[in-house]
């Protein structure tokens, strides 16, 4: 008893005890389930029977038009919510911080109000929002400009649109907080000094706020395009299941999703999710080279 | 002369454009306030006007005063529905799923977690980058990639209709444990020696000198982990399958069915799910808001 203690308390053996859960963890739910993927999705398994079948599921997703209509959707959406969600909460939080600003402190708790509330009744209250009811709240506004109720979800750029305005609805608010974070680590000489060379409020937002939020952006954009890509929980509670009208609403997840728990075609669904994978760390490391974090000109980290 | 009058007219135009400024900024972030209530607004507005009244007309702006009563809140807290007549239903055991989920799991993970971080931040030993290289990788794989294989994987070990199989994964917390080791590198280590020469052990150092001062990073992370736990749907959702295990939100999923038969408890349950998060945002909002923000400051 007295070695085992011993050997514990030794100071060569507790950094690993200490780290211990995080081993652990990693290895039953992240290596094994990465590596038993990887295999799978050479297999052919359906309940009861598994088939070594090497490339065919790949062979097999290559030609898949529905898997490219998914591919399609989530990086459309991907590209959307980028384009919206960097640049505007960088503006807002810009202005927001100005002296001009008053109760700022107020409005940046109300934009939080959204990050608290869950996908799952967010999306309730955009579904019933976006109904073909005639009454229901976008179908009304179309009513204000005389104009008739439509099926929202049943078409494909009004069913992108209420995907688009749940995402913004929900992260508007965070990302600003983010820019907000950002710009508090910049020096407040900085903008002194471009105010003496005469800068004006839309050339300090330029030359120094936009460069000077660079590691923050890199940060923000980088979350931004995974959560874009593996986005499907929105999809799935705004449509309100997995199935949506000529699969306006398929992600590549939901795509996984579809054969990996639906049609139990577990082989072909690993194939899907390491297609998605590998189609996530291309672009991210792609862009970490482009925005400079890695690469020769390589900054402290 | 001239110059006097220039600058008089300088600092003037300057007032008149900061006043200007101030109108334009307070109506464009009043606006921006107000389109983001609509949802909520639109939602606490639809559990007084009753589910009846949302199957018909769906869920807009339009108060309705005449309309209203409590009766869908009568409802979610007795089970008496609107027509009078006692239809037991299983929210508040959702909720307390819910609850004791979000209680074990919170504190579970920080305690985990920091335990982690401790050790990667305090000491030097071998592989240790190669690890913190592992941390990073997970904190950079969405969690939708691996749900398939973890599934198997959480049926091959009997976690599946079990609180356990939702939690076990996720409390060695890669989020967490970067955020605690971030923390750590910030405060002095003389103050382990200290404890070390006092006759403490490796454990009891972190159990009675680090634990302790880990207070506001604690506080900042454990609402960030409870919020998660209490919000997350989609791994609870594929490991439990019987309805009296169901979290609140699997259960409110189910609420939403074409036949508007559950519009009174839908309407009011999402409200009520939000309300406990919504009260923590209005006592600790400066510990949420850190805990959110808390990835992207650069460590």
């Amino acid at each position: 008893m007295t070695v085992v203690r011993r050997f514990l308390y030794s100071k060569k053996i507790a950094p690993y005890v200490f780290i211990l859960p995080f081993v652990l963890t990693f290895a039953v739910f992240f290596i094994y389930p990465l590596a038993s993927t990887i295999r799978m999705s050479f297999q052919d398994i359906l309940p009861g029977q598994v088939q070594w079948v090497g490339l065919s599921n790949y062979r097999r997703l290559l030609g898949d038009k529905v898997f490219g209509q998914a591919v399609f959707n989530s990086v459309r959406y991907m590209l959307i919510t980028c384009a919206l969600l960097i640049p505007f909460p960088m503006l807002f939080a810009y202005m927001i911080s100005s002296k001009s600003m008053k109760s700022a402190g107020f409005f940046k708790s109300l934009y939080f109000v959204p990050v608290l509330t869950s996908v799952v009744v967010a999306g309730l209250v955009f579904r019933m929002m976006f109904s073909e009811l005639p009454g229901a709240l976008m179908n009304s506004i179309r009513g204000l400009f005389g104009k008739p109720a439509i099926y929202w979800m049943k078409n494909e750029y009004s069913s992108l649109l209420a995907l688009i305005l749940l995402c913004c609805w929900r992260w508007t608010g965070m990302n600003m907080l983010y820019f907000m974070a950002g710009m508090k680590s910049i020096p407040n000489e900085l903008y002194e000094a471009a105010e003496i060379d005469g800068a004006n409020t839309v050339r300090k937002f330029t030359h120094v706020t936009w460069p000077l939020l660079k590691p923050t952006t890199i940060y923000v954009l980088t979350i931004s395009i995974y959560a874009g890509l593996a986005m499907f929980t929105e999809s799935y509670m705004v449509f309100g299941n997995n199935t949506s009208p000529h699969n306006y609403g398929l992600t590549i997840v939901g795509y996984l999703y579809r054969y990996g728990f639906e049609k139990l075609r577990m082989g072909y669904a690993s194939a899907v999710g390491l297609a998605l994978l590998v189609g996530a760390m291309v672009i991210n490391v792609a862009q970490l080279y482009i925005t400079g974090a890695v690469g020769p000109r390589r900054t402290k980290v | 002369m001239t110059r006097t009058v220039t600058q008089g007219r300088q600092t003037k135009s300057g007032l008149q454009y900061s006043a200007a400024a101030r109108v334009a900024l307070i109506l464009f972030f009043s606006a921006l306030g107000a389109i983001i209530m609509i949802p909520l607004v639109a939602m606490v507005l639809g559990t007084f006007k009753g589910g009846a009244e949302l199957w018909r007309n769906g869920l807009n702006l339009n108060p309705e005063f005449s309309k209203w009563s409590l009766k869908s809140w009568r409802y979610l807290f007795t089970g008496v529905t609107i027509e009078g007549e006692l239809l037991p239903h299983s929210y508040f055991t959702w909720f307390k799923n819910s609850l004791v989920i979000v209680l074990l799991q919170t504190t579970l993970t920080l305690f985990i977690s920091s335990f982690v971080a401790y050790g990667f931040e305090m000491y030097e030993f071998k592989g240790k980058n190669v690890l913190f290289m592992c941390v990073l990788l997970v904190l950079m794989i969405p969690f939708e990639i691996l749900m398939l294989p973890m599934y198997v994987q959480a049926n091959s070990m009997r976690l599946l209709d079990n609180v356990w199989g939702i939690m076990l994964p996720f409390l060695a917390s890669v989020s967490a444990i970067f955020f605690f080791r971030q923390y750590l590198s910030g405060l002095p280590k003389d103050l382990l020696d200290a404890g070390r020469v006092d006759g403490c052990n490796e454990y009891a150092v972190f159990f009675r000198i680090m634990l302790p001062i880990m207070g506001p990073a604690m506080s900042s992370m454990s609402v960030l982990v409870g919020m998660g736990a209490w919000n997350s749907l989609l791994w609870p959702m594929l490991v439990i399958t019987s309805m009296n295990k169901y979290t609140l939100p699997i259960g409110l999923n189910t609420l939403f069915t074409p036949y508007g038969n559950n519009y009174d408890l839908m309407i009011t349950g999402s409200c009520f799910a939000v309300l406990p998060i919504l009260l923590l945002y209005v006592f600790a909002q400066r510990f949420i808001i850190d805990g959110m923000t808390a990835g992207s400051v650069k460590g």
